[in-house]
């Protein structure tokens, strides 16, 4: 394992934070690879898994060429548990369809949100990187938006299917914006506009939770009754401390990698 | 593959292609070179037509500098390619070749050529529909009335956008009763 401690700069443990939680939640989305509901799912997942873990390297990239941290293949599957600082919501297993849906609906609004805010840096890299990333997570809230509809308004079976997995979805939701130490300097940086771009974790929540709950009133779901409004959020995942579902998971995840941790790929 | 891609030019002739005017000889046979290059998922068209190689440069020693950029950042053929492109180069000739992957010009499917767009037609796949002005990003919208590739209609439906490969949608045809598949707007 790799001892490379986390890194202190702003900027650069907020990447980590992006890589990490794409890297955990691709993998994780990559497990209904042949178990998805119809084929069409299947294969949705797998894609939509196949560009997290490609958003991931592409950050990892970065980080290693400008940051200073490890090669990808290093930081992606070298790490001891408690250097990751991916969120809880991504690292939980992918349980019913109804909660792999809610957790990709909630999840890809918020990457969605981040990329657009990450498109008003000033490095022309990470700028046109971010603008592009967001224009493939356009598909990705297309998905669940198409699916989270249809199913809020379908049987009276799926409702409520949906609605069990909002309730065990939205705290961990609500966790993908933990507060964090570099948070205050990174919000002082000023963007290509001359404005700050990073607008803080409080600000990205409430943006976030504002389009969510509109979404879910427009399709009928009463979100008091559901108890939304007083839930806490699920905390830890940014400072490295996880749920028990993240050390079974890259254990799998890099059981191959750590067979040999120098080979050539 | 080459060939498909050979052929497949012969009826998108006329049509511009991706490379780019006032070349010197030796720059212009090296493009050439990457137009012979097809795509490894739709190998009716080159990774030029496609618009991944963003630059290629030629050093007074006569290394070679290609850059590409990756049409999804997850594309698994990315690597397969970068091999590709640096094997025909030296092949044709260049003595040191060095290809880069960047995303400094992020693609988007308007980078694809005139040409492209005919080959990906005849290959039986909707080219993306071009971006409306103003429009910054995907127009998914523009995806919900893909036109069939086999009869023209509009009236379709998009089934699912996302299919086969990262770049394709699937959709359905109402006229010919056909399911299709959509080079994806990015």
């Amino acid at each position: 394992m790799t001892n490379q401690p986390l890194p202190t700069a702003p900027l650069a443990r907020y990447l980590l934070h992006l890589a990490d939680d794409q890297l955990v939640m691709g993998h994780r989305n990559s497990e209904w690879t042949g178990l998805g509901p119809i084929l069409e799912e299947d294969i949705a997942f797998s894609s939509i898994a196949q560009d997290q873990v490609g958003h991931a390297l592409a950050f990892y990239e970065y980080l290693n060429q400008e940051c200073g941290l490890a090669d990808p293949d290093q930081t992606a599957f070298n790490r001891p548990e408690s250097l990751m600082v991916s969120s809880w919501l991504v690292e939980q297993p992918i349980g019913d369809y109804a909660f792999s849906l809610v957790r990709h609906w909630c999840y890809d609004q918020a990457v969605y949100l981040r990329y657009e805010s990450l498109s008003q840096i000033q490095d022309p890299a990470l700028q046109a990187l971010a603008t592009k990333l967001r224009g493939e997570v356009k598909y990705h809230t297309f998905h669940a938006n198409t699916w989270m509809k249809s199913l809020l308004q379908g049987s009276e079976e799926s409702r409520l299917r949906m609605l069990t997995a909002l309730k065990e979805v939205w705290p961990m939701a609500l966790g993908l914006f933990e507060s964090w130490s570099g948070e205050k300097a990174l919000m002082e940086q000023v963007g290509h506009a001359g404005q700050p771009w990073y607008p803080g974790e409080r600000h990205l929540q409430q943006h976030w939770q504002a389009g969510a709950l509109e979404s879910l009133v427009l399709w009928s779901v009463d979100v008091e009754a559901l108890g939304l409004h007083k839930v806490e959020p699920v905390l830890g995942g940014r400072q490295g401390y996880h749920s028990e579902h993240l050390a079974s998971m890259l254990e799998e995840m890099t059981a191959v990698f750590r067979l040999d941790p120098q080979a050539e790929w | 593959m080459v060939n498909q891609a050979e052929t497949a030019g012969i009826r998108a002739e006329g049509l511009k292609g991706n490379i780019p005017d006032g070349l010197t000889l030796e720059l212009r046979r090296y493009w050439e070179v990457l137009d012979g290059v097809p795509d490894p998922e739709i190998p009716v068209i080159s990774v030029v037509d496609l618009g991944i190689v963003t630059r290629l440069t030629v050093a007074e020693d006569g290394a070679v500098r290609v850059i590409l950029t990756p049409t999804f950042a997850g594309c698994p053929a990315l690597r397969w390619m970068e091999k590709t492109v640096q094997e025909a180069l030296l092949e044709a000739g260049a003595s040191v070749v060095e290809v880069q992957t960047t995303f400094e010009n992020p693609w988007t499917s308007e980078r694809i050529s005139e040409a492209g767009r005919e080959k990906i037609r005849n290959f039986g796949l909707a080219p993306p529909p071009r971006r409306r002005p103003g429009c910054s990003g995907p127009d998914l919208d523009a995806l919900a009335r893909a036109a069939c590739p086999r009869c023209g209609s509009e009236n379709t439906s998009m089934k699912s956008p996302f299919g086969p490969t990262l770049c394709r949608s699937l959709h359905y045809c109402f006229d010919c009763l056909e399911a299709f598949e959509q080079f994806k707007p990015l």
